[in-house]
């Protein structure tokens, strides 16, 4: 049986108010490999370490960093099927928000749905809350400039400057309050990211061994290729 | 579609658009109130007009208002009419093999205060203009007078002059609508409502 006597059942309350599953969900993302969000003044930025489990693995075909629609994007920390399922239930509700009303869904909008699907998952019988933390980022046009959450596994949701997720979350985000700055651009906010990355890191940060996106003023979210991550990183030396 | 009777007009001017319906309801030929409105709002910079199956009419009138009601609370904004139009459009056609029997005509403003009109058939099918949209059992004769008193860029007071004198006179050729008319002009600055007498047979 589980750590504490109220192990057995997710939705079962301990007496000191916990649901301690939720908080094992919790210690299942802060295992995960460390992603980050950065906002800087005309976009975000999101990345991510790619470690594999052996050096065998081909990571070019690792993706953690995904499109939801074309001005939305997520990372995540924690359980990759899990993210999965979250990234395609994402997907069907913006498909299904511009079907209704021909226009791109808002990110609050995305964010909330996908954080009462997490909810959800909290207080439904057989099943087990997500193991996963997200950053989302986009740039919806309506106003509200560019725009980065942070998802928990409880279905709480923040928007953040800067934030950090995953087993470095506490040294990264100590490092991102320190370095942040609202007014920088784009370019100087994937700076911070990679080097926020580097400094967590054990051994080299090569271009195989992280994953980096943007959203700007364009409103696109792009996963950027390798070349130009090397480019980001060959500056930041 | 003529079993209650009823007519419907938006029509575009300079930076205002205005839309109209007649006040009569019918079972037939028989006449059974004459105060019946036929346009809604949405909120201060849209409305929507429906023409058809009073029933009908009312249902969907109360369940544009549920769904901007909960947008409103969601996204803490209104929706734009293209938005609305789309949403409209998608409700009517949720309903393609079971329809409700009714054409809706939808008339804003948008975000920088540029008209929007666009009418639809009962299963969504959207037609916007630039000019004007008829609906209803006087549309052939509503058509005609469109087409001749329409002009482009017309002030606010203009637009209602001409809508007025179109809707009294297309439905004066219908024996199912008339009973005068009301009509709402939408300004960047608020709506004006007015309501004018016609013939009373």
């Amino acid at each position: 049986m589980g750590e504490s006597a109220y192990s057995f059942s997710l939705t079962t309350f301990s007496p000191s108010g916990k649901l301690v599953q939720i908080e094992y969900a919790l210690n299942a993302v802060s295992q995960g490999a460390t992603s980050l969000g950065i906002k800087a003044k005309n976009g975000v930025v999101l990345a991510t370490e790619k470690k594999t489990p052996s050096p065998l693995v081909d990571e070019s075909t690792v993706q953690k960093i995904v499109n939801i629609t074309d001005n939305i994007g997520f990372v995540y920390s924690g359980m990759g099927g899990d993210f999965r399922v979250l990234v395609r239930r994402a997907r069907r509700t913006a498909q299904a928000y511009y079907d209704v009303y021909k226009e791109a869904i808002p990110v609050s909008q995305l964010v909330r749905e996908v954080a009462a699907v997490m909810q959800e998952f909290t207080q439904s019988g057989g099943v087990r809350p997500f193991g996963v933390s997200l950053l989302v980022a986009g740039n919806d046009g309506l106003g509200h400039g560019p725009q980065l959450y942070q998802v928990d596994p409880s279905g709480t949701y923040f928007a953040w400057k800067a934030s950090a997720i995953g087993k470095n979350m506490v040294n990264a985000k100590a490092f991102l309050e320190k370095r942040y700055d609202a007014s920088v651009e784009l370019d100087d906010a994937v700076h911070t990211a990679l080097l926020t990355l580097k400094e967590g890191f054990d051994g080299e940060l090569t271009k195989e061994k992280v994953e980096v996106a943007v959203v700007g003023d364009d409103g696109q979210f792009t996963v950027l290729s390798q070349d130009r991550v090397q480019d980001y990183l060959a500056e930041t030396d | 579609m003529s079993y209650n009777g009823g007519a419907v007009i938006a029509m575009t001017g300079k930076e205002c658009v205005a839309i109209a319906c007649d006040l009569r309801l019918g079972i037939q030929n028989q006449t059974i109130a004459t105060d019946y409105r036929k346009v809604f709002r949405v909120h201060d910079k849209l409305f929507v007009g429906l023409s058809g199956l009073a029933t009908d009419m009312q249902t969907l009138s109360q369940r544009f208002a549920f769904r901007h009601n909960l947008y409103k609370l969601r996204e803490e904004r209104n929706m734009k009419p293209t938005t609305f139009a789309n949403l409209v459009s998608h409700m009517l056609y949720e309903r393609r093999f079971g329809p409700y029997y009714a054409e809706p005509v939808i008339a804003g403003l948008d975000e920088n205060n540029q008209p929007y009109i666009t009418g639809m058939d009962l299963i969504g099918a959207m037609a916007p203009a630039s000019d004007f949209v008829v609906a209803g059992s006087s549309s052939e004769s509503l058509f005609g007078v469109c087409e001749s008193f329409w002009k482009p860029d017309m002030d606010a007071e203009t637009l209602f002059e001409t809508l007025g004198q179109c809707i009294l006179t297309g439905v004066n050729r219908d024996c199912l609508a008339g009973w005068g008319a009301a009509i709402y002009i939408i300004t960047p600055t608020g709506i004006t409502a007015k309501t004018l007498k016609g013939r009373q047979d």
